[in-house]
């Protein structure tokens, strides 16, 4: 069970260079100057490139489970923690200027988003319930911090409070499960896990304690999810933390919960299916229709995306809980597809926001055509997707989803999942009316940013056409690394 | 090759978008100099392919790009078909668009909104070689629909103005009653092969051809016909066939460079074009080839009269279009494909050059464009009269110019396919077109006659400014005036009379009056001397002459005559109550019938009931539900728990 060489931890080699890179960024923001923080940045930047690259390069061609069985490397993973690192480094380029603004662009900020991809990482990489927690926890923990990095903000603080508390309860939950299978089937491997099961259902045997660990884990993946009635965390979070952190929770953690959900659930858990099939199937409905019916009524609009989040991942369990492969390449495409939009979505608050102004009303928003028609287009495009219009992404994300809903029979939930979307259209259509319709608020400044951002930002927004008008490939990526 | 193809149709795309988006931060000059490069480097391009199969090192292309969506095992691909018929197609859709481009310059100089349009003729480029370069029918309608959009916002260009507003209305209406046919025909074939390659439907057009649809119990129509009909019907709204002809005069109300290039030279021979590339299916339909031929011989006739009543210049030029076009939709129905194409691409050179010349007299006569306030502008337009003199001999088919060897190898076959009756409506068609040449030329020299000749009755202030157009306008008619004059004596041979079309058009061995014909046939010189033993020419001279005395030796005559015929002259001017019908018997019963379903169906069920009812619920919900979010973390970890028992007691209960 104990790795007995060096060797063995070959399969971590993204992880242990991105612990590397966070070392590295620690002891050089030490000994650099305030007024040189760039050079921090930078670094950061030139590491995750480095851990990107570590990823590909150290892809193994098969699956490869070491390290005792802690750990496994599959395309799954490679795919997640390729997503989640290119995602880091958009978030952070487009954080750059808000955090300097504010006085936020600091070594332990940077540190902290690297432990946030490092939990993210591990996860995906997770073949154990112990290593899975663990990466939980790296994950949760530099999350909690981040929230409240702005110390002078009081509502920071209070939103990290809640976070931190309800995350605990979470963790406590998930714990207690993880330890009642321990306690039916005598491991944390995942694939012993699977075997165990697949004999106790194979005997008929239905142990009363297995259902109940099942449902306190389908808790903690839910509230990692932020799914209903485990959200209500999200908001207050998305709320209260400052934007550039709204933007980083809103879309790397969602790739960690799809890894999360794929890991335990659908192969660890994978004979259970037919039981958590009928919970997600709650969770989904509810997360669809009050996700999307009570973002209407927002005014903030960084409420508005927490309930639209909300509401997506109501879309990806509908995926997930097909529990068959077709499912689950739909909502891995739709996990990724959402990361981009989020991404490109809370990346336009941050480019409207500048000193002392935050830009997360939608009200602020108002006239936006007039002010800067290139991204009013680019938000058009962006809205548009989310809500799930052809030609853009994200309709192909929706109409995956249905589909496989369709094909695993389940008609009555492919149409409450429509009717989700058709309600949910209002709110993302209202944003474009606002950029085009409205005038805008007087002394409106013209749009910060610099260069780099900007073209980041447009490249992303046009992603969002350009991956709907050419759905094939990563779709085909998808069906690739999903085993059938 | 592909990456030609690509680059061919990307080029003007690329531009357009430039111009559109950035159209400010370029200027004036990037917008030209950016679309005219697009263009002319889709242009160059397009001809060497076109050489590339006149050469013959080039073979015919058929195969996907990429795949866009599968769906129920529905391959939806972009895909590129490039053979003689699309190179030939592409060549003149490009050279057009980029004298079309250069001559903008000079006459949109002025105009505030010169980006806008150079962003929407690329566009157009762009969306007219989709049409022509696809493979596909998805694509094909793709093409036709973006082809139908651009038009529809350049007829409307000038949107302050009503009559131009209600003239793209006009013309988006129209076209949909086409474009519904049209998705009605793809369907149908759709429906009996499903698939949406040409290849594919070709190859299984045997078996379409033998099945039947039902429409009405004991009424059961050959599938074949159904199919090809309703793709005429597209093609009908697009090329303006009677009865959906209307709104090409009106769709005048757009800028003159867009007449030439949209509603003259390409666009509207998409019918034509559409119809050419379907030969292996309409060959198996004779019924649906008599409902073409008898469609396009009236077009042909009966637009031809409405162009000797009008004082509009372009509006004119515009009927004439439409007879002109009767006249290649009437080839397709006597099986002469190839004489169709080559009247399209000889009638795309000198018509645009009309339109264009037409332009150039506008703009000397200060945007004036009643011809009964012109004359004698000879000698101040040089340039403009002598290459709107010869566009005009090509059109009325002057013997050695191309729009004779066009014209004439058309009527020769319709001639043919009459006597062979291979069609019902063939001996009809023959004597549309016959009577058309004389038309032709009386209407074609009563515009020259009234614009360039005789008395000036213009206003003394007009005749004061009156000078020849900037180089940027007349260069693009002389390079047009060049094909206009000689092109046809070097393609007649190949193009029709000889296989250059190759596998791209079919024609059965029961209908090919052009294969019969090419045994008479002894070079473009003895063309033109046969051509005198045949009425055609001497109808085209007669018709001349006859302009000339009314026009210019007694030019009392006209308005006698008019009082004479005063009948006549009323139903044409009214364009045979064709308008009249539509908006007041179709326009106003849609509107009536639409009435009643607004005020009872939308305003009282669904609005009221089901929209808003439903919304104030949607509204009440989402704020009941918004004070559950009561900002306390133990509000929220009680709905945690509550969750979690919820889950574990339905486990408990139901496991």
């Amino acid at each position: 069970m104990i790795p007995t060489s060096l060797a063995d931890f070959a399969i971590a080699a993204p992880e242990v260079t991105l612990l590397g890179v966070a070392c590295v960024v620690l002891l050089l923001d030490l000994f650099i100057g305030e007024s040189r923080r760039g050079w921090t940045f930078l670094a950061t930047l030139l590491g995750l490139a480095l851990t990107a690259f570590v990823t590909l390069y150290c892809a193994p061609a098969d699956r490869t489970v070491a390290l005792g069985g802690l750990y496994v490397a599959d395309a799954v993973a490679t795919v997640i923690k390729f997503a989640a690192i290119a995602t880091m480094a958009v978030v952070l380029l487009y954080s750059r200027d808000y955090l300097s603004a504010r006085g936020l662009l600091q070594g332990e900020y940077l540190v902290l988003a690297l432990f946030v991809l490092l939990g993210v990482m591990v996860m995906a990489s997770a073949s154990s319930l112990l290593s899975m927690y663990m990466g939980i926890e790296i994950m949760a923990l530099s999350a909690y911090g981040l929230v409240a990095f702005d110390r002078e903000n009081p509502i920071a603080a209070e939103s990290a409070m809640k976070y931190f508390v309800l995350g605990a309860i979470a963790s406590g939950t998930l714990l207690y499960g993880i330890s009642i299978l321990y306690g039916v089937t005598g491991s944390f491997d995942l694939n012993a896990v699977q075997a165990g099961l697949e004999r106790e259902v194979f005997f008929g045997g239905r142990h009363i304690g297995l259902l109940f660990g099942l449902a306190f884990i389908i808790v903690g993946v839910a509230f990692k999810f932020g799914a209903v009635p485990f959200h209500m965390w999200v908001p207050d979070v998305y709320h209260g933390a400052p934007t550039s952190v709204t933007l980083m929770l809103g879309s790397v953690p969602k790739l960690a919960s799809f890894a999360l959900a794929w890991r335990v659930l659908a192969e660890g858990l994978g004979p259970l299916s037919h039981e958590w099939h009928d919970m997600l199937v709650v969770l989904s409905v509810l997360s669809m229709v009050i996700g999307n019916i009570v973002a209407i009524s927002q005014t903030n609009l960084k409420r508005m995306l927490a309930y639209s989040t909300i509401s997506h991942v109501g879309f990806i369990l509908l995926g997930i809980l097909t529990a068959n492969a077709e499912g689950y390449t739909a909502a891995l495409y739709y996990t990724l597809t959402y990361v981009i939009m989020a991404a490109a979505s809370f990346g336009m608050i941050l480019l409207l926001s500048r000193q002392g102004f935050e830009a997360d009303r939608i009200e602020d928003f108002k006239g936006l055509a007039q002010r800067s028609p290139w991204f009013a287009w680019m938000m058009l495009m962006v809205m548009m997707s989310t809500a799930g219009v052809p030609p853009f992404v994200g309709f192909f994300a929706k109409l995956y989803v249905i589909q496989a809903v369709l094909n695993a029979g389940m008609v009555w939930l492919a149409l409450v999942a429509v009717l989700a979307s058709v309600v949910g259209a209002y709110y993302y259509l209202r944003i474009v009316k606002v950029m085009f319709f409205d005038a805008p608020a007087e002394r409106a400044p013209a749009l910060g940013g610099s260069p780099a951002f900007r073209m980041v930002l447009s490249a992303n927004s046009l992603a969002v056409l350009g991956l709907g008008v050419v759905n094939g490939p990563l779709i085909a990526l998808c069906q690739q690394v999903i085993p059938h | 090759m592909q990456a030609t193809y690509l680059t061919i149709i990307l080029a003007p795309l690329v531009a357009a978008a430039l111009a559109g988006l950035a159209g400010r931060l370029i200027g004036r000059i990037g917008a030209h100099t950016v679309t005219i490069l697009g263009v002319g480097l889709s242009c160059v391009l397009s001809v060497g392919v076109l050489k590339g199969f006149v050469d013959g090192t080039a073979t015919p292309f058929n195969g996907p790009l990429y795949t866009w969506l599968v769906t129920d095992g529905v391959h939806m691909q972009i895909g590129l078909l490039v053979d003689q018929l699309t190179a030939m197609m592409m060549v003149v859709v490009t050279f057009v668009s980029l004298m079309v481009h250069i001559y903008t310059i000079g006459y949109m100089h002025e105009d505030p909104g010169y980006q806008r349009f150079f962003s929407y003729i690329s566009l157009f480029t762009f969306s007219m070689l989709m049409l022509v370069m696809s493979n596909n029918f998805l694509q094909l309608f793709f093409g036709w629909e973006a082809v139908g959009l651009v038009s529809y916002l350049l007829i409307g260009f000038w949107y302050t103005r009503p009559t131009a507003i209600f003239a793209n209305m006009k013309a988006f209406l129209v076209n949909r009653v086409g474009d519904f046919g049209f998705l009605l025909g793809i369907a149908v074939l759709f429906h009996f092969t499903g698939t949406l390659d040409y290849a594919e439907v070709f190859a299984k057009a045997d078996y379409i051809a033998g099945q039947s649809v039902q429409f009405v119990s004991g009424e059961t129509w050959n599938a074949m016909t159904v199919a090809c009909i309703l793709l005429f019907v597209g093609a009908m709204g697009k090329s303006a066939q009677v009865p959906l002809h209307v709104w090409l005069p009106d769709s005048m109300e757009g800028p003159t460079p867009i007449s030439a290039l949209i509603h003259a030279a390409t666009m509207v021979t998409a019918g034509i074009f559409m119809v050419a590339r379907m030969s292996p299916l309409f060959e198996l339909s004779t019924t649906a080839l008599s409902f073409v031929i008898v469609i396009g011989a009236t077009t042909a006739l009966f637009m031809g009269f409405l162009g000797l009543v009008n004082n509009d210049i372009k509006r004119v030029v515009a009927y004439s279009t439409l007879s002109q076009l009767g006249y290649m939709t009437v080839a397709l129905g006597a099986s002469a494909y190839a004489a169709g194409v080559f009247h399209l691409m000889t009638h795309a050179f000198f018509k645009a050059l009309l339109f264009l010349a037409a332009g150039s007299v506008i703009m000397a006569m200060h945007h004036e464009q009643d011809m009964r306030n012109m004359g004698g502008l000879r000698k101040y337009l040089p340039i403009t009269y002598w290459t709107c003199l010869l566009g005009s001999l090509a059109l009325i088919g002057f013997p050695g110019f191309s729009g004779f060897f066009s014209k004439d190898a058309l009527i020769e076959a319709v001639h043919l396919a009459a006597e062979k009756g291979q069609v019902a409506g063939a001996g009809y068609a023959y004597f549309c077109v016959l009577a058309g040449v004389f038309i032709t030329a009386l209407y074609s020299f009563r515009l020259v006659f009234m614009t360039f000749h005789g008395q000036e009755r213009m206003d003394e202030h007009t005749r004061e400014h009156l000078h020849e157009s900037p180089w940027v306008v007349t260069v693009p008619l002389v390079l047009l005036a060049i094909p206009s004059v000689v092109i046809g004596w070097f393609t007649v041979g190949p193009m029709v009379f000889g296989h250059w079309f190759g596998g791209s058009l079919h024609v059965a061995e029961a209908h090919d009056v052009l294969g019969e014909l090419s045994g008479e046939f002894h070079g473009p010189g003895s063309f033109v001397v046969h051509a005198f033993s045949g009425p055609a020419v001497y109808l085209a001279l007669a018709g001349v002459a006859t302009a000339w005395f009314l026009f210019l030796k007694r030019p009392d005559l006209p308005a006698a005559l008019r009082v004479k015929l005063s009948g006549l002259v009323r139903v044409l001017e009214n364009k045979y109550y064709f308008d009249w019908f539509n908006e007041h018997v179709l326009a106003a019963g849609a509107k009536a019938i639409g009435r009643i379903f607004w005020k009872g169906g939308d305003e009282m069920l669904i609005d009221g009931a089901l929209v808003n009812g439903s919304a104030r619920t949607v509204g009440w919900l989402s704020g009941v539900a918004r004070h559950l979010q009561s900002g306390l973390v133990s509000h929220y970890a009680f709905a945690m728990i509550i969750g979690l028992s919820a889950l574990v007691a339905y486990t408990l209960l139901h496991g």
